[in-house]
């Protein structure tokens, strides 16, 4: 090429632009922070301006298999880094095993959590505390299944030939959006499990 | 060296069909969206027709009572999320690639997608006409209890859709903000750092950030309105110990901010037009630039101010009044920054100028009616009267409305390649100033005497300014019929345009009239200096002289 217009940033090629996906996602997951700030919000004025919080026969809810539950979702976030960080080192298989064992994982919790739910005395319309813990919880858990949705994606994208460059990106996206839903997880845990006073 | 080298011929230029088709081309899906936002334009304005028709008499005769809620309801709702956001939308897309220099948005098929949920939501929406009962009819705000009633038991009614499309046009704002985002900030031309971006993008930029922190707040809220609609929750229904006022925070976390969604931009179009028509850089750029980003962080905790008789304890209401005033300054910066542009520049009084001119008015205008509503006493006299729809449809249609009108015959000649017609344009301008006057100022009064908004019927001695407000609101339905033949006439057969017909400065006006489809292709200039360089006879990018000869040689032979 040779003309007298310099030449362009190349930031501006065609097609994909892997860097975009990456911050778009990071964008989006910033914005989806706010709807759950917005559910923990209403759980709390709810909860604090409740005159009779606890519908009738309901005395709290059981928190043992819950943190049973939430050590194991924790620790499928470190299983992910592994899996990162095997995938970083080109160790293609390790990066399956881990990435299968994070998502088993995430299959137990929403296991445990459909245990939880079939255990209880209460239901989504027993007043404002049935509501918003069904509410809470159910919408944690959808994400918890998209998560294992995306993850299950990348698997598969692990085994088209050459599609390595093009995985990656979707990788450490749905990495991050796993990170992202532990930590609603611990926040709810705490609003939910720990504040019962 | 060598010689500068023509590029390659201009792509052909596609046929009409591009514009009803999924094209993820962002200068197409920019004029979809304010095409179809006009077409919702019309559908609220014979609303709000309706509306001013049964107002121009006390009594309540011209639609029954009922069907009276549902058309302010529509009314409010279309206008907002089916005229405003989309006409905004529209012009992000237009204006974003072109003035950073990038070939297109970060994400073009996201692009598509969040277009094309705006005529599905608005099939919806639209369709709550005709489902037994009628459309939503709680006002726009769907306040419960009155939204959570359901009186003839069917599933689908009106305030479900409502809900329904109210959410999917959520969705598809949080695509539009990551989008437009992420092309600011990933996506500028070489040597276009932040303080040498368009305001217009530093100020959509900001508003787009407020799409991002408000709306899943409105979402969340509205979720739960749903359910306490349909499925039998008490999220707000006090009588299963929930709580109405806590939808009344959700939706007004959002909804006021919503309102700088709505004018950021337009402030950003202030910013580019009035140097064009003065001759004189913008006035204060920095500050201007970053008074956008103040207002963001100001605009996030104000929204108790429409929550002041709603029972909110005393500590809130103070401070809310506090940071509603603090608003005042950082607009108050922008507004002397324009008049400051204006101040003994050369002006030309065009279409656009004219518009930009009666629409800064308006909005001071609106401000001090503003400053009026933030006091706490003054807002709990005149709280759900007239005196707060004539304060909003002054900031909404006196001030937004005309700044996206400037905005359209300022930019039309670069996205079309045809001139618009002065003569049509200025009637319009005129019209519409007139009108919007004579229909909002007297609901000021109005509001002070006591007359309540949403009601179809009220006392004779409202009777002599309503009938002025009507008149003013036929004269707007009037106005826009020279607008739009100025539009479709021009598109059609206009004069051809040249490349920067208003010699204006900005990466925008480098690039042919219309733009080809990828903008600069692998061409992009280097920026290398401030915008706005209007009488300073410093260069905008590199190698400016050759670009422009380039294309004067192209028009001359075209």
């Amino acid at each position: 090429m040779t003309s007298a217009i310099p030449t362009p940033a190349p930031a501006h090629g065609h097609g994909e632009h892997p860097k975009h996906n990456l911050t778009g996602f990071i964008i989006f997951l910033c914005s989806e922070s706010v709807i759950f700030l917005a559910f923990f919000s209403g759980y709390a004025i709810l909860k604090t301006s409740a005159l009779n919080w606890l519908p009738a026969g309901v005395d709290g809810l059981e928190w043992r298999t819950p943190l049973l539950n939430t050590v194991v979702l924790l620790s499928s976030s470190g299983a992910i880094v592994v899996a990162e960080h095997f995938k970083a080192k080109e160790k293609l298989w390790l990066f399956r095993a881990f990435w299968l064992l994070t998502m088993a994982m995430g299959a137990y919790f929403l296991y445990g959590q459909a245990v939880e739910w079939s255990g209880l005395k209460f239901g989504f319309t027993s007043g404002t505390f049935g509501g918003t813990f069904y509410l809470l919880t159910g919408f944690h858990g959808l994400h918890v299944a998209t998560g294992i949705l995306l993850m299950g994606i990348m698997l598969i994208k692990s085994f088209i030939p050459g599609n390595y460059e093009g995985g990656e990106q979707g990788v450490q996206a749905t990495s991050l959006f796993w990170h992202f839903v532990d930590v609603i997880w611990v926040v709810l845990f705490l609003l939910l499990y720990v504040w019962q006073a | 060296m060598t010689s500068a080298t023509f590029p390659a011929d201009p792509k052909p230029p596609a046929g009409w069909s591009r514009y009803f088709g999924f094209s993820t081309d962002a200068k197409v899906i920019g004029i979809q969206y304010i095409v179809l936002a006009f077409f919702y334009f019309l559908v609220g304005g014979f609303l709000a027709m309706i509306i001013r028709g049964e107002l121009i008499t006390p009594a309540s005769d011209l639609v029954d009572r009922t069907v009276y809620n549902g058309i302010y309801t529509m009314h409010g709702t279309i206008m907002l999320f089916l005229f405003i956001f989309p006409v905004l939308n529209g012009l992000n897309n237009l204006l974003i690639p072109t003035m950073i220099g990038a070939p297109d948005m970060a994400f073009p098929r996201l692009n598509t997608a969040a277009f094309w949920l705006v005529p599905v939501f608005s099939l919806l929406l639209v369709s709550s006409f005709f489902v037994p009962g009628g459309p939503a009819a709680a006002g726009w705000w769907s306040y419960p209890p009155v939204s959570i009633q359901n009186p003839l038991g069917h599933f689908i009614n009106g305030q479900f859709l409502w809900i329904l499309a109210v959410a999917l046009s959520g969705i598809s704002s949080i695509m539009g903000a990551v989008n437009f985002v992420t092309t600011i900030l990933r996506m500028r031309a070489p040597g276009m750092t932040l303080f040498r971006m368009p305001v217009f993008c530093w100020t959509a930029l900001a508003a787009q950030s407020l799409q991002l922190i408000g709306l899943p707040a409105l979402t969340g809220g509205a979720i739960m309105l749903l359910m306490d609609l349909s499925f039998g929750t008490s999220f707000y229904r006090a009588e299963g110990g929930g709580d109405p006022v806590l939808y009344q925070h959700f939706f007004w976390f959002y909804s006021h901010p919503a309102v700088y969604v709505i004018i950021l931009p337009v402030f950003g179009i202030f910013s580019e037009i009035f140097p064009v028509y003065s001759r004189k850089p913008l006035f204060g750029y920095v500050y201007v630039a970053l008074a956008s980003f103040i207002i963001v962080g100001l605009g996030l905790v104000v929204w108790v101010h429409h929550m002041f008789p709603s029972g909110v304890s005393q500590w809130m209401r103070d401070l809310f009044m506090g940071t509603t005033m603090l608003i005042a300054v950082p607009t108050g910066v922008k507004v002397f920054a324009w008049l400051g542009t204006i101040w003994r520049g050369k002006l030309r009084l065009t279409t656009p100028m004219l518009f930009c001119l009666g629409g800064l008015f308006n909005f001071v205008f609106a401000g001090i009616t503003g400053i009026m509503l933030a006091t706490v006493p003054v807002d709990i006299h005149v709280s759900n009267t007239y005196f707060v729809v004539g304060h909003f449809h002054y900031v909404i249609y006196g001030a937004a409305v005309m700044g996206i009108f400037a905005a359209i015959y300022h930019w039309f000649p670069k996205f079309t390649g045809r001139m618009p017609y002065e003569g049509l344009g200025k009637l319009h301008c005129l019209l519409t100033f007139v009108g919007a006057n004579l229909n909002f100022l007297p609901m000021h009064p109005l509001g002070l005497m006591g007359m309540p908004r949403r009601v179809s019927s009220y006392d004779p001695e409202f009777t002599f300014w309503n009938v002025i407000a009507s008149l003013g609101a036929f004269l707007l339905g009037v106005s826009i019929i020279p607008f739009l033949l100025n539009m479709l006439s021009s598109w059609i057969r206009g004069p051809k345009a040249g490349h920067n017909p208003w010699n204006a400065i900005g990466l925008e006006w480098l690039l042919p009239s219309p733009p080809p489809v990828e903008n600069f292709e692998d061409e992009v200039p280097t920026v290398i200096s401030r915008p706005y360089g209007y009488g300073t006879g410093e260069p905008l990018v590199e190698h400016q002289a050759e670009i422009e000869r380039r294309l004067e040689l192209q028009e001359a032979t075209a």
